[in-house]
């Protein structure tokens, strides 16, 4: 594995805590919670995979869990913002990763946990949601797209998958976002954060959207706030915030934003 | 963390289940349905892990209307009972089991209404009421108390909402709303969402 070549001196066991398809989320918080990781550089998870690891605690794999990503729907479409920052343990693998993927010019999906899970799952969806537009001539709608890939990664389930992400886009019944799991979850809803940093960014945008009927501006904005102190609480999320808005014409990157310019750039309005 | 009821009449099923998606400690949603309606006159209830409540219940459901379709008449609540019942049991063995627990509730032309309580290690138990979930312990009591068979629909409502008053009441996690849903000859309705105004 290419990337195992390069971290070389960092080594992610995969320790079976006994508890059989404990999954996603729980393993997320406990390792963010820093309850369950070794010291140094070694990450631990608490992954249980029921068949028997012929690699063992060999396999290198960048995971990230430690991550924030959010979406929210608003008046005017949704808004996706997420971080770029992945990290090994304590060390900080890279700043600049693109935690947002790009199914088609209408859907969005983001990545949290597993990079190589996410991007090849989705890339996957990708191509049965194309599949899906040429038999039916029509594009697919983001109920199904996430229906798809939610029973995609049921069939492997309980086998080590990890993956946490948002299907964003618009179709003929308005904006749609749901969160599918390599749990087995999926849900629909409004708003959305995944990660070790998602319950920072959840007091913001939960806070600001009370005020109803946002402009795009001002929706931006508080995607762009939330990530933002996220990435000032959470040690494992940061790097620079990547704004998408969904419309009804399909998604635009609105912007890429370094955090320490925007830390700066708010700390001159609070003066 | 979740909590399904049920309660039956002399003519009619009373079912409520909590609104609360949760993943970890955070609430991703809440207003998720956790009925599902099996047919006209059955509504499974289901709870448990992640992924697997939606899967079991969705393949439950379909099955249920094929059956409709092939044979032209639907499955009885307690034949739908029992088919649920054999595949948690066929799965229960397998490398894939089903961690949910549920609740089947039905009205039968001949039988009248039924309340079948089913858990995840596949136990099937025809019960006059019924509960699931970690509130099951505060409420069970108040149902073993205060329930009789010729419950009117209006009392059963009251017990139902005694129940959802000890919650409030009692148990540690905010259970904010829930679905209410009633069977009876003429189908399933919707009474009404119960909101808990707050803990006495």
């Amino acid at each position: 594995m290419a990337l195992a070549s390069v971290l070389q001196s960092e080594s992610v066991d995969f320790s079976n805590y006994g508890r059989q398809r404990h999954g996603f989320a729980s393993g997320l918080y406990e390792a963010e919670l820093g309850l369950e990781s070794v010291g140094g550089d070694r990450l631990s998870f608490a992954l249980s995979t029921s068949c028997s690891n012929e690699d063992g605690p060999d396999r290198k794999i960048e995971f990230l869990h430690g991550t924030t990503t959010l979406a929210f729907k608003f008046q005017h479409g949704v808004i996706v913002a997420v971080d770029s920052r992945a990290t090994a343990g304590s060390y900080i693998a890279s700043q600049t990763v693109k935690k947002v993927i790009e199914i088609n010019p209408y859907l969005l999906g983001t990545m949290a946990g597993g990079a190589a899970d996410c991007s090849f799952w989705e890339r996957l969806l990708a191509r049965q949601c194309r599949v899906y537009e040429l038999r039916n001539k029509e594009r697919i709608s983001v109920a199904a797209a996430s229906k798809l890939l939610a029973n995609m990664v049921y069939q492997y389930k309980g086998m080590g998958l990890s993956m946490g992400t948002m299907v964003c886009g618009w179709d003929k019944t308005g904006p749609g976002l749901y969160y599918v799991d390599s749990e087995g979850n999926r849900v629909c809803g409004d708003l959305f954060a995944v990660g070790s940093g998602s319950m920072y960014a959840y007091g913001i945008v939960d806070s600001g959207l009370k005020q109803k009927d946002l402009t795009v501006e001002e929706a931006c904005d508080l995607g762009r706030r939330a990530i933002y102190q996220a990435t000032y609480r959470d040690a494992y999320s940061g790097g620079q915030v990547n704004l998408y808005h969904v419309h009804s014409e399909g998604w635009t990157r609105v912007s890429q934003s370094d955090v320490l310019m925007l830390h700066q750039q708010y700390q001159a309005e609070k003066a | 963390m979740e909590y399904l009821i049920g309660i039956q009449g002399q003519d009619f099923v009373l079912v409520a289940a909590d609104n609360v998606a949760a993943h970890s400690i955070v609430k991703m949603k809440q207003d998720q349905d956790k009925m599902f309606k099996l047919s006209d006159k059955i509504l499974l209830l289901c709870v448990g892990e992640a992924g697997d409540t939606v899967q079991f219940a969705e393949y439950i459901q379909k099955n249920i209307q094929l059956y409709k379709m092939r044979n032209g008449y639907e499955l009885s609540p307690t034949a739908a009972a029992n088919f649920t019942r054999k595949n948690l049991a066929d799965y229960l063995r397998s490398r894939t089991p089903y961690h949910v627990n549920l609740l089947l509730a039905g009205f039968d032309e001949t039988d009248g209404p039924g309340l079948y309580y089913m858990d995840h290690l596949s136990a099937l138990a025809k019960a006059p009421f019924a509960a699931h979930g970690h509130g099951a312990y505060l409420t069970l009591s108040i149902l073993d108390r205060y329930y009789r068979p010729d419950l009117t629909r209006d009392e059963a409502m009251d017990l139902l909402k005694k129940c959802i008053e000890e919650l409030n009441h009692r148990f540690i996690l905010n259970l904010p709303s829930f679905s209410v849903r009633l069977i009876d000859k003429d189908g399933t309705h919707d009474p009404e969402k119960l909101i808990p105004v707050g803990a006495k």
